[in-house]
């Protein structure tokens, strides 16, 4: 490019990630991520993209690169052990008949 | 019919015709800025933005159907929202001239979009009160709508001020070319003092002070500048428009100039 003197492009907008909170007493689930400059415009963009169907009461934002992820290739050391571990489910009482609501 | 009843029907014949005046007013000033914000879909600078855009677009249509429904229901001559969206000439358009300016860049875009918001929300704000309680119902819709758009539109005035040199050379620009319109948002006449009287409309040197107010604040916020006012020979209010308007219209109309009736 001749236009030496011109700042360069800005750089793209950072990643957030957005939680959304469907009714009062829900929690948030995460539902998507999207591009935006700061905290704010993410929060309107969140609503512009994904509460126009009425999705949502409550909107959380947070940069992705504020997530911290488990690592892949240790899913195996984290994941693993718990699979022959089946009796950490509750299923193996014998649910007295008395007992309606369980 | 006595002379005597009729003298005394006049009044009213009056104020009828200056009530649907000014729902048209406000229901084509609705009307023409969302038609005109309905021209980024597809191309705003990002996805979330185009999106943003088609979301404030749809609000203001939303609040033209409203309005111009009411509009034909006082008019008595059965015409319906599509009527008068569809089938009316520029010179019937009654929106502020402001409304009608092209969206030029993204930044120019928001200087319309934030002068405008600011004009809403002193409006429908009061209008809330109005003895005309059709009036006052969709105007207390409108408003929330109207408080996101201002959220948009000046946070979005803010970033690009104070942005790079080029956002805000860009912006200041935008500003000074769109101040002569401003003008007519406050410029009250026949129509608007009649309102005020019977306690349907708000006064509109009132909104003023205040969108003033609120409009230094932005800028400042900003780092623009308040250009001096200016004289206007447009007068959107009465039907006397830019040149813009006509293209707005003739591709918003056309579907329906050409195929009278069409639905879908």
């Amino acid at each position: 490019m001749t236009d030496a003197g011109k700042p360069p492009a800005s750089p793209e907008w950072p990643l957030f990630e957005v939680f959304i909170r469907s009714r009062a007493g829900l929690e948030h689930k995460h539902v998507g991520s999207l591009h935006a400059a700061d905290a704010r415009m993410a929060i309107e963009h969140a609503r512009d993209v994904y509460t126009r169907r009425q999705e949502g009461v409550s909107i959380w934002v947070v940069r992705s690169v504020q997530i911290i992820a488990s690592d892949p290739e240790e899913a195996d050391a984290l994941f693993e052990p718990a699979r022959d571990k089946v009796y950490r489910h509750p299923s193996f009482y014998v649910i007295p008949d008395e007992v309606k609501n369980l | 019919m006595s002379r005597a009843v009729a003298a005394a029907a006049r009044p009213d014949r009056a104020l009828h015709e200056a009530l649907l005046r000014y729902v048209l007013r406000l229901g084509d000033t609705s009307l023409v800025l969302g038609q005109r914000l309905g021209e980024w879909v597809g191309h705003a600078p990002t996805l979330e933005e185009d999106l943003g855009l088609a979301n404030l677009a749809l609000d203001l249509i939303g609040q033209a159907r409203l309005l111009l429904t009411y509009a034909g229901e006082i008019e008595g001559r059965e015409r319906d929202e599509d009527a008068l969206a569809y089938l009316r000439d520029a010179p019937e358009f009654f929106n502020l001239a402001l409304a009608e300016q092209p969206n030029g860049d993204f930044g120019c875009t928001i200087v319309r979009q934030w002068l405008m918001d600011s004009w809403q929300l002193e409006i429908y704000t009061s209008l809330q009160e109005s003895t005309d309680s059709r009036l006052a119902a969709i105007a207390a819709k409108a408003l929330k709508e109207t408080r996101y758009h201002y959220r948009f539109s000046s946070g979005w005035l803010v970033r690009l001020g104070d942005g790079t040199a080029e956002s805000h050379e860009r912006v200041q620009r935008a500003v000074d070319e769109l101040w002569r319109f401003t003008g007519e948002l406050f410029a009250a006449d026949e129509v608007d003092e009649r309102m005020v009287a019977v306690g349907i409309a708000p006064p509109l040197s009132t909104a003023e002070a205040h969108w003033s107010a609120r409009v230094d604040e932005d800028l400042r916020a900003a780092s623009l500048k308040r250009p001096a006012a200016q004289p206007y020979p447009w007068h959107g209010k009465r039907g006397v428009h830019t040149e813009h308007l006509g293209y707005v219209l003739a591709e918003m109309q056309h579907l329906q100039r050409t195929y009278p009736g069409a639905r879908w």
